[in-house]
Formats: C-alpha cells, structure tokens, sequence
C-alpha cells in the first residue's frame, strides 16, 4: 500500500494558508473575512493532522481539538459582532467600518 | 552647677525669641514684642553672669570649661559634635556681645518704633544673638563656622531690612557675596585643617598642633596655608584689604544694625578667630606677618578714606574698617591679649558712636549728610556729650578706652618680640588720621552754624529708651580702658592677665616667644614707672591724636573756609579719596563686568538656553515627533490592521526560522 507523503499534505495546507491570508487582506466583507479567518485555522489544523500522523504521535490531533473550539468560539463571536454592525451602519463593507483609530 | 553644665540655654534664648517672634509675632502688639526680644537677651545676659560666676569656681588648674551634648555629624573619621566651650577668651565675647545686643535692642524700641515689620526686625536681631553667641562658644570649628555663616546670613537679612529700597537689597547682595569670597578660604582651610590634624575639635587640633615646631619665616609650610585660609575668611567677615568694600554699602541697614553687627560684634568675629587659633598661628609666622600687614594697611587706608566723607554713618563705617585693622594688627604682632581688649574697647565706643549717630539721624528726621547739620550741640545735648566721649575714647585721647588698647596695641607693634617699624608707622599715621576725621565728624555736627532750614526740621532729642543705652555706653567707653591702666606704669594690666592663661595654655617654643610681654623685665635697665607714664602719655600716639584734634578744629572751627581751599588746591588727591580710590569702580570693571558678561552671554544665553533647554527640549520633540508618526499606524482601516498582522506573523516566521537555523 502507497503512503501519501507529508509534504503533500503540507503543501496543500500552504496553499489553503495562503489563500486565507489573502482572502483576509483583500476582501471586504467582514463575512468573508471570517471565513478565510476559518480556512487559514483549517489549514493549520491539516498540518497539524499530517504531522501527528507522520510521527504516529497524539499531540497534534489534541491541538487540532483545541482548535476546533476556539474557532467556533471565535465564529459566534464574531458572527456576533457582524450582526450588531450591520444593525448600526446597514452595511457589511470593512472600509465604512473606520472609527478604530487615534 | 546648674548654667554651665548647660551652656546650650543661652544659645535657646535668643533663638527662642527669634522663633517666637518671628512665627508669631505679627499681630502682636509692641509690648509684646519687646518683651520677648529684650527679654531673651536680657535673659541670656543674666546666664552669661551666672556661667562666669560658676566658671570662676571651677578648680584652679581648669583653664577652660568644655560640654559635649550631642553627635552632629559622622561621616567615617570626620566626626563633628554639638560641644560647647568656654574660657577666658569666651568670656570677653559673651560679655561684650550679650551686653552690646541688650543694648541695642533697648535702643532699637525707640528708634524702629515707626517702622514696619518692627517684629521682623527684632527676630532677626535675636536670631543674631544666637548665632554669635554659637560662634563664640563653639568648641569646634565646624561649629563656629555655622554661627560664622549663621551671623553672615542675619547681617544680609538686617542690611536689606528695608527691602523695598533697591539701594538696600543691592547692599545687602554685596555684603553676603563679597563675604562668601573670604568664606570660600575658610571652608577650604577647615579641611585643610581636618586632612592635617585629623579633627575639627579645638582642643585636639591645639594639642596637637603644640608639639609641632614653629614654621620657618622664609617656607611656608601646611601651618601657614592653613592659617592664611582662615584669614581669608577674616578679610571677609572683618572687612579688611582687599574685600572691605561691602562694610561701607552696609550702612543701608538701620542704625541699631549698623551698631551691633558692623562695629562691635559680628565684623570682629574674624579678630576673634585669630585669636582663638592663636595656636596655630602662633606657629605660622609668615601668616602673622600676612595678619599683621593686612591689618596696618587697612588701618591706614581706610582712615585716609574716612577723611572725606560727608555721610556720618560712612565715616563710622570706615572707622570701624580702620580699627579692625588696628586689632589684625595687634594679633599679627603676637599681642592677641591687646587685639581682643581693643576689640572690647571698640565694640562699646564704636557701639556709641553708631548708635549717637543714629540719635542724630532720628533727631535731624533721616538726615545723614553733615553737610546739612551743624549747630546741634545745643539742641540734642545728651547726644552730643555721649557721642563726644565716643569720639574723645576712639581717638586715642589718654583716659578713655580706646587710648588704652590702641597704646597697647602701637606698642606692641613698635617694641614688642615681633615688632615691625612700617607696620608701627602706618598705625601711628591712622591713630592721627583717625583722630583728624573724628573730631571733623564732631565739629561738623556739633558746632557752627546751622546748615539746615530750621522751620522743615524739627531738632528733638531722642526718648529716654534711646538716650540711656548710649549714656551707659559712655560711662563704659570711659572707664572700660582702665583694666590696663597698669600698663602705663610698665606693670602687666589686669585685662592681659586674665587672658593669660588662654594663651599661654599651647606654648610656642623658643625664639618666637610671644606670652605676655612682661614690659619692663626685658633689658636690664628697667625704667622707673614714673617715666613709663611720662613716656605713654606723651608718646607719638598721644601726640598725633592731639595734632588730628588741632587740624580738625582748624579746619572746621577756626577756618571754616579752609577745607574747600584746601580741596581745590589738592584736588586730584581730593576727589580720589572721595571717591574711595575708585576701588569699587575697578572691581566692577576688573571682576564683575567680566563676570556678569561670561555669565549672561556663556552661561545663561548658551550653556542654560542652547544646551541644556535644548536637550530638554529636543528630548520632548524627539517623542513627539516619533510619536505622532507612529500613531499614524492606527488608520481605523481594518484592513490595514490586517496587513500588519499578516507582515507581522511573516517577520516572526523569519525570525523564528532564522534564528533556528542559526542555533542549529
């Protein structure tokens, strides 16, 4: 039986990682923005499975846990905050989200 | 033995009055305040005779009392105490400054009794007392020079009393800083004293200093320099060459000042110094000579100006310049005994004189030019008669105090062990000049017409609490010479016996001798008391001060049209002495121009405002211009937050990877 190797997997996390990074940059929707927030943790968590699968170790599937339930955490919150923003400005364009600054 | 065992009381008087009255004494009436300020000098006074009488008590070999009463400062081996100390010398000074503050203070309540700020001025005086009183009976010199520093300060406050008059602020400044200079080599001779002796405590310093030999006349050794600091202190504090010019600017302050602090007691702390570090000095013989020198040209020199002036107190002023000279002169000479009886003398008849003075000023309603007086011997006759006692006792006329000290002192300076002819001449010139501008003073006040409009000025004798401090004074300024009447006759008097055992107590070896001058035992041929009484009554002294009294009533009695020929005759020398030998002119161009310039175009426009507020400054624009552009940074663009984020995570992957890779 032929094994996949890691760097296959590492390398599709890399590009998943990438794509998060600049669909976070780019985008406006504050949507869309938290989804590539969600694929950018996902991509971390795929290297965090293939490593713990090359190594035959545990400790890589516990972090990935950890960080299954901090994203959720982070999507209510956030999905959260999209809403009370909306309710305020009827919009969900980043750049009229503006008043953080000095 | 109750008072000497706490000396410290009479030092808390007067302090205690100064506290009381200064804190408090606002709103208090004048009752008040004067029975606070006379009565804690008054107080002390009492102390002061009970101290003596106690110290009279001790056992006879004692020779001086000491205390100890608590550490002041430790630091290692430098160890300084709050120790009090009294002996033969202390007790000349406590007298004479308890007494002459007790009267002037009786005095003052008539004279400031217009005044404002009349409590102020009564706690500085007390505060005075105090810290005369410290440098008198200090056992150490650190703590003689806290009263030394202490009697500067209150001269400043008393001198610049009425502080709204520009004059009086300036003399004031002038007084503290041209003092400060000769403190500088005070302070400086105190640690050079410390470094040698390892102590600062009188008695161990002396002890000390007994087992050495004297220094050599032509080397000056680390005696002599210390000796010659200290006396740099005296010219300041005592008001010699070359920095007397603060004394005369002096007498902006108020009369009862002028008496107290600028003629009998703190201008001749510094005789006292001298006298009281007889041991060292005594060693030191360059350093006599320097004390010496310094006091017979001062003593000439500030007669020579006092012929001139026209202001009564700048005259007195001068005068007390010329006689602390006379006193230098005595303790450079070795006669210690005879300089501190002529400071004794001194503080009652200059205390008079100043005092009268002030009398005449309040009789002529401020009036201090005697140009415009004339003819007040009539009018204010207690002042005249008292102030004429002070003139007769200062001039040396034979009788009165001041013809027995300066005698004493002259002769000191003529025949004694270290006897110098110039030194001799130019005191026997002053005693003449002294006499000359004295009896002018006199004659000008006193006698002749009436120089001012009689309907503006209203002449009045002054009240009973001014007239009675300067008819004791009198009494005093009369008989207080006779202590040393047995001089006359060639016997050892009774003022330089009491003060034997002071400086007799740290013997100076052989060839320099310079105890008691036991005259008439020198020589073989001994004179018999008879001559020596011819010879001090018609002495050069006697003779000169008789010759001063003729010219003077010459001049201003006989001629009164003499002096102005004489000015425009002698005018270049005329207007030079005027004109205080320009010494102050020169000063100013010579030291202070140079130093004002340097400090207001290097110091102030350059050093203060270009470097130092610059890098204050520059700090204070650095952040904020930093600052500002960083704050740049927080745009409100979240987007933009998002791009440092991920520049971030980058930069610290790189770091990360990097410096992994270099560790490995």
């Amino acid at each position: 039986m032929s094994v996949v190797p890691v760097s296959y997997y590492l390398v599709l996390s890399a590009i998943l990682f990438g794509l998060g990074v600049v669909a976070f940059v780019f985008k406006r929707n504050i949507i869309t923005i938290l989804l590539a927030i969600e694929l950018m943790l996902n991509a971390v968590n795929l290297a965090f499975v293939a490593f713990a699968r090359a190594w035959g170790q545990l400790d890589g599937l516990v972090f990935v846990f950890f960080v299954i339930v901090v994203a959720a955490a982070e999507s209510a919150v956030g999905l959260a905050i999209v809403i009370r923003i909306y309710q305020n400005r009827q919009t969900l364009n980043i750049e009229r989200v503006n008043l953080l600054k000095f | 033995m109750p008072i000497l065992e706490h000396l410290w009381i009479i030092l808390a008087l007067p302090l205690a009055g100064a506290a009381l009255n200064g804190l408090l004494g606002k709103n208090w009436s004048k009752t008040i305040v004067n029975s606070i300020g006379i009565g804690s000098v008054s107080l002390a006074f009492l102390c002061v005779l009970e101290a003596i009488r106690e110290f009279s008590m001790l056992p006879a070999g004692q020779l001086s009392f000491f205390k100890h009463y608590f550490n002041w400062m430790s630091a290692g081996s430098f160890q300084v105490d709050f120790a009090l100390q009294m002996d033969h010398l202390t007790i000349v000074m406590l007298l004479v400054v308890t007494f002459v503050s007790l009267l002037v203070h009786i005095y003052s309540t008539g004279y400031m009794a217009h005044e404002e700020g009349y409590y102020r001025f009564f706690a500085y005086l007390n505060l005075f007392v105090f810290f005369m009183l410290t440098l008198v009976l200090a056992a150490n010199i650190v703590l003689m020079f806290m009263g030394w520093e202490g009697v500067g300060l209150c001269s400043y406050l008393l001198v610049g009393f009425w502080f709204l008059k520009q004059s009086a602020i300036n003399a004031g400044k002038k007084a503290f800083i041209t003092t400060r200079i000769g403190d500088f080599g005070f302070t400086v001779g105190i640690l050079l004293l410390f470094w040698t002796f390892g102590s600062v405590d009188f008695g161990t310093v002396f002890a000390k200093a007994a087992n050495m030999p004297a220094e050599s006349t032509t080397q000056a050794g680390v005696l002599t320099w210390i000796c010659l600091l200290l006396f740099a202190g005296a010219i300041g504090k005592s008001a010699q060459l070359p920095l007397y010019v603060w004394l005369p600017d002096a007498m902006e302050g108020p009369t009862p000042v002028s008496a107290l602090i600028h003629a009998a007691t703190m201008v001749t702390a510094g005789v006292y110094m001298v006298a009281r570090m007889h041991a060292l000095f005594s060693r030191a013989p360059i350093a006599m000579f320097v004390v010496a020198a310094v006091g017979a040209i001062t003593a000439f020199y500030a007669a020579t100006i006092g012929l001139v002036q026209t202001d009564i107190k700048k005259v007195l002023a001068y005068s007390t310049v010329s006689q602390l000279g006379y006193m230098f002169l005595g303790c450079g000479v070795g006669a210690y005994a005879a300089g501190i009886f002529h400071l004794m003398t001194h503080a009652l008849f200059k205390g008079l004189l100043f005092l009268a003075a002030g009398s005449v000023i309040h009789a002529m309603g401020g009036e201090q030019d005697m140009r415009n007086m004339g003819g007040l011997r009539k009018r204010i006759p207690v002042t005249f008669w008292t102030m004429f006692i002070g003139t007769l006792a200062i001039a040396g006329i034979p009788g009165f105090a001041g013809f027995f000290s300066k005698d004493e002192i002259l002769d000191a300076a003529g025949s004694g062990p270290n006897a110098h002819i110039t030194l001799w001449l130019l005191g026997l010139a002053g005693a003449g000049l002294t006499s000359f501008y004295m009896f002018r003073l006199i004659f000008l006040t006193f006698f002749g017409k009436l120089r001012f409009d009689e309907h503006k000025v209203h002449v009045h004798e002054s009240p009973r609490n001014m007239t009675v401090p300067l008819m004791i004074l009198a009494l005093l300024a009369t008989v207080g010479g006779w202590f040393a009447a047995p001089h006359l006759v060639g016997k050892t008097d009774y003022f330089e016996a009491f003060l034997h055992p002071v400086f007799a107590a740290y013997g100076v070896p052989a060839g320099i001798e310079q105890g008691v001058s036991l005259a008439g035992e020198a020589g073989g041929i001994s004179p018999s008391p008879a001559m020596e009484l011819f010879h001090a009554l018609t002495g050069p002294p006697v003779v000169l001060a008789i010759i001063g009294l003729l010219v003077a009533w010459w001049f201003y009695i006989r001629q009164p049209d003499a002096p102005k020929k004489l000015a425009e005759r002698a005018h270049g020398l005329y207007k030079l002495l005027l004109d205080k030998y320009y010494v102050d002119e020169i000063y100013g161009a010579a030291i202070i121009r140079p130093f004002l310039w340097i400090s207001t175009n290097v110091l102030w426009h350059v050093v203060d405002e270009r470097v130092i507020d610059g890098t204050v400054n520059g700090v204070a624009t650095v952040a904020r211009e930093v600052g500002g552009k960083a704050r740049e940074i927080q745009s409100g663009n979240a987007r933009s937050y998002a791009t440092w984020v991920v520049i971030g995570a980058v930069g610290f992957t790189v770091l990360m990877l990097g410096v992994w890779g270099m560790v490995r």
